[in-house]
């Protein structure tokens, strides 16, 4: 039992940095240039953390503390995720709720530290992500709703739980429509192309990316973890909803998880490859548009 | 899964807002021409059950032939001649023509319970996906600037007129729905001959320019 | 006999199209007419029984609306012979052909019992009709031929849903599960009454957008400004009482159902609101032909507010159909030789056009007080029987605002047309040939006679064919 507490913590602690490096492997590859190791990152990791931290004489300790304060929240909300079928380490009625505001105070950690340096591009670059959140978080949270109407449950580790095999069976449509919606806030969410490129150097075209311009050393590092673990809990939420494979066994299913969470990084690979990004102007219409997807498939389902 | 029907309906209302969020013309009428397909489709799948399939084969065939074929390619034809590519910025923005688009979506399946419905309901998303359909083809046609979308638009509620006609298969005689499909062929058409004319006397198919007449 | 009213304008439609001489093929319209109105008579003289599977028969109501709009075709017929040679420098095959088409078209309306023919038959007037007020090949028209085409699309694309909603409320287990007008007023307590006051609304708001009620005319002022006199006197004393006709129908099948007191309420409503946006857009208007599309707006409006008054008004509104049919035929066929002559609209560039044209201004100025509502002609008959049923059923605000609007109008509509007609016309343009001729003045003399001696006498029979055509809206059966 502790051992696949313990177990399960480490693959939420070890793993995203893997995913980061299989989504750029994928966009090298359909580049056609072989790109970085997939193990890049924790190389990136390493190294960081050993290296000499830099502050600006305009920061304050919120500065300091932003970074912190979001690997945090974020490893905090990957303690709700459930995985493989086990109810997760945290779980209570309610719990999703929990779940998108600690994604959200991450996020208000990241942008505080932003407007604290005082530059103008990091300001420019919270008031985007910000403005963008504001219409991916009611996406987010219809999306859940959806989920929690569809499997009677208010609990995540509930709602991705047993109860949703017969809830497929039951409103596949509505399921299909919300993970649709799911997987374009993911895409909002970690400023993924086609909301925000991360492989960008200009910085006025940046929206995460200049957020984290003044960071260094270990605090970049947590930086860059915590968008790795942001990436692989809404991999864990989307996978966990589309393919639920009900393989018996605790150890064989932990391993279906990781395959299908690698799957879901090409997914995201592929598709960063294959468009281009939006104009500022059309990504509020497509969160929009997801949000109205959601009512939709909450209108299906209230049917 | 849900049956195919199912999907079916789904698909056409998804369609609907996705109409209403595209500014590419291309995009646009490629999904008017899928959402034609997807009518003829529902029409084989609803009569499957007893009645006059060979009747209803042929109005289906009909109208994937017009909706999915013909008029599509007549309007890809307007817009290289014309050479338009985008929508403007419309008269209703495209979040609010999302929203309100959502809104009749929830609205049509809200009221299409209280309904009752004096034959056998065919399908419980069959009046809602109508509603909705023909309240997507007004705001088109009401909110959008080039008279190619407008078009575009009646086409949307000609199909939402035509779902909600399937629930007459069961008695109605064929002359309505070949009247149907008929007209709407020949209005497109002469809809056609008045886009290609309006490109010769302006410069643009833009219909703001034509607001020369008013009090 | 029904069915050849029907075919031989549309076959004479036809050979127009094929026809290659531009100066004779005119003639072909004369003749359609003169069979269509021959024919009708000989169905007055011996009525037939239903035809094509009882989907068609010609009743009162139809009676009345189709000849007026056969006379009015016939005078336009003659008028286009004068018409046509002025402008034989444009090819009028398509209009020719299309006249004829509209024609058989509008006879369908005129004779449909079965409410899917008569959509079919209203849309086929629609897609007649847009062609034609594109005669003149300039922006201006085009953009009134396009808004045209789609508002009246819209309404037609409503209509149908309304249908089908009617359709629909028949079809329980015991209802008609038919569309025949006959069936659905039978068993009109079987229909499912939420339906039928769904059909309802959306069958007025698209069958009331070809009739031209407000808030649903926008596009009456643009096609009638810019088509033809003789297509603007076909569309406003033509296409619009079969819209009205259209509208009849579908409230004998509601008020069969239960649901009359939803629908006269609705119609009164629509009916005042158009003849007060008439009377509002009417005065200070510049350009004197979108002035008559106002006037035809009112007048829809009068139509509406006596179907909703119910009772002696509904008789009242179709003597109003013959005598505002025929008005309006003089109106704009006057108003189309006063624009040739001077080669303008606007009101601040032509005047004097009684000096010019002796006989087209005149006309134009006693066109006017017949269809304000000035005796002896005959509207002031049709409206005072339409002001009596209101009173009569103690709807005093309804008289009240009727006399009002009606009031507004006739001044708004003085001022406009005293102007044009009076007065020196030097300094004003002018273009030659465009003289008054045989062809081009006598068919609206004609018709303003064929007004004033309605006003001075109204024949029995034909008052007994009102009552006959009431008698259907009311419930009596005929």
């Amino acid at each position: 039992m502790i051992l696949r507490a313990i177990f399960q913590i480490g693959i939420l602690l070890v793993l995203p940095p893997l995913l980061l490096g299989v989504v750029n492997r994928v966009k090298s590859v359909a580049a056609g240039r072989t790109g970085p190791p997939l193990l890049q990152l924790y190389s990136d990791l390493w190294k960081l953390i050993r290296k000499d931290v830099v502050y600006s004489r305009t920061t304050t300790w919120v500065f300091r503390a932003g970074p912190l304060v979001g690997l945090a929240a974020v490893a905090t909300a990957g303690t709700m995720l459930p995985v493989a079928g086990q109810p997760a380490l945290l779980a209570f009625p309610g719990d999703f709720v929990l779940f998108a505001y600690l994604l959200a105070l991450a996020r208000f950690a990241t942008a505080l530290a932003a407007l604290d340096t005082g530059s103008s591009f990091e300001g420019m670059g919270a008031a985007r992500e910000v403005s963008f959140a504001s219409m991916a978080e009611p996406a987010l949270f219809l999306v859940l709703v959806v989920m929690a109407r569809a499997t009677a449950s208010l609990s995540l580790s509930g709602m991705l739980g047993p109860a949703l095999a017969p809830a497929w069976k039951a409103a596949a449509p509505a399921l299909l429509l919300s993970a649709i919606a799911l997987f374009v806030v993911a895409l909002a969410e970690n400023s993924r192309i086609p909301v925000d490129d991360p492989n960008t150097h200009l910085e006025l075209t940046m929206i995460h990316e200049v957020m984290v311009l003044d960071h260094s050393g270990p605090e970049l590092a947590f930086i860059l973890y915590g968008a790795a673990i942001k990436l692989f809990l809404f991999g864990a939420l989307f996978v966990r909803l589309v393919a639920d494979v009900g393989v018996a066994g605790f150890w064989a299913a932990e391993v279906a998880f990781v395959v299908e969470l690698v799957g879901f990084a090409i997914l995201v690979g592929l598709v960063e490859s294959g468009m281009a990004r939006l104009r500022l102007t059309r990504v509020p219409q497509m969160l929009v548009g997801a949000s109205v997807l959601s009512v939709f498939a909450l209108v299906l389902l209230l049917r | 899964m849900g049956s195919w029907t199912d999907i079916a309906f789904i698909l056409v209302v998804v369609l609907d807002l996705f109409l209403l969020a595209s500014s590419r013309l291309g995009a646009a009428i490629r999904a008017v021409a899928l959402q034609g397909a997807l009518l003829s489709l529902l029409a084989v799948l609803l009569t499957s059950s007893g009645h006059d399939v060979g009747h209803m084969l042929v109005v289906a065939g009909g109208a994937f032939l017009i909706k999915a074929l013909l008029i599509p390619w007549l309007m890809f034809r307007a817009i290289r001649e014309m050479a338009i590519r985008r929508e403007m910025e419309p008269l209703v923005g495209y979040v609010p023509s999302i929203l309100l688009g959502g809104l009749g979506v929830v609205l049509s399946f809200a009221f299409s319970r209280g309904l009752p419905l004096p034959t056998r309901e065919m399908h419980p998303f069959l009046v809602p996906t109508a509603l909705a359909t023909v309240w997507t083809g007004l705001l088109l046609v009401v909110s959008r600037r080039k008279a190619v979308t407008q078009v575009l638009g009646f086409l949307v509620l000609e199909n939402g007129v035509f779902v909600f006609g399937l629930l007459l298969t069961d008695f109605m005689p064929v002359m309505v729905e070949a009247g149907v499909l008929l007209d709407l062929l020949a209005a497109v058409f002469v809809m056609g001959i008045v886009m290609f004319q309006i490109n010769r006397e302006f410069a643009s198919l833009d219909t703001d320019a034509l607001s020369s007449l008013r009090d | 006999m029904v069915l050849l009213v029907l075919l031989v304008p549309l076959s004479l439609g036809a050979v127009a199209f094929a026809w290659p001489d531009n100066r004779t093929r005119p003639a072909l319209l004369l003749a359609g007419s003169l069979v269509h109105l021959l024919g009708l008579g000989s169905l007055w003289v011996h009525p037939e029984g239903p035809v094509m599977r009882d989907y068609l028969f010609l009743d009162a109501a139809g009676k009345v609306v189709l000849t007026t709009s056969s006379i009015l075709f016939l005078a336009s017929a003659i008028y286009a012979q004068g018409y046509l040679r002025r402008r034989d420098d444009r090819d009028n095959r398509v209009f020719v052909g299309g006249l004829l088409i509209l024609l058989s078209a509008m006879s369908t309306v005129g004779m449909a019992q079965h409410l899917g023919v008569l959509w079919v038959a209203i849309e086929i007037t629609t897609l007649a009709t847009a062609p034609l007020i594109y005669f003149n090949h300039n922006a201006r028209s085009l953009e009134a031929a396009w808004k045209y085409l789609l508002v009246s699309s819209l309404g037609i694309a409503l209509a149908l849903l309304g249908t089908f909603f009617l359709a629909l409320s028949g079809a329980g287990p015991d209802g008609p599960r038919s569309l025949l007008l006959a069936d659905l007023v039978r068993d009109g307590a079987h229909l499912s009454r939420p339906w039928v006051r769904a059909a309802f609304v959306f069958l007025l708001v698209g069958y009331g957008t070809k009739m031209g009620l407000a808030p649903l005319h926008s596009w009456k002022p643009d096609a009638y400004g810019e088509a033809p006199g003789l297509l603007g006197a076909l569309l406003a004393g033509g296409i619009t009482n079969f819209a009205f006709l259209s509208v009849v129908r579908v409230f004998q099948v509601t008020s069969a159902a239960g649901e009359g007191a939803f629908a006269r309420d609705a119609l009164l409503g629509l009916g005042l609101l158009s003849m007060a946006l008439a009377a509002v857009f009417m005065a200070g208007q510049r350009d004197f032909k979108r002035m008559l599309a106002y006037s035809s707006v009112e007048h829809m409006g009068i139509l509406a507010v006596a179907l909703g008054l119910g009772g002696s008004a509904v008789t009242g509104a179709f003597y109003h159909v013959v005598n505002n049919g025929l008005a309006k035929g003089v109106l704009f066929l006057a108003a189309g030789n006063i624009h040739r002559a001077y080669g303008s609209k606007r009101t601040d560039e032509v005047r004097g056009a009684a000096r010019r044209l002796p006989v087209s201004g005149p006309l134009f100025l006693a066109a006017f007080l017949a269809v304000t509502g000035t005796p002896p002609f005959s509207p002031f008959w049709s409206e005072f029987m339409i002001l009596n049923g209101a009173i009569a059923s103690g709807r005093f605000v309804v008289a009240g605002l009727f006399l009002l609007f009606l009031a507004v109008i006739f001044i708004g509509m003085g001022a406009t047309v005293l102007g044009v007609v009076q007065g020196s016309d030097e300094g004003a343009p002018s273009r030659p040939g465009t003289a008054d001729g045989w062809l081009t003045a006598g068919p609206p003399v004609a018709l303003l006679a064929m007004v004033l001696l309605l006003g001075l006498w109204l024949p029995g029979p034909l008052l007994a064919l009102f009552d006959a055509a009431a008698r259907l809206v009311n419930g009596g059966g005929a």
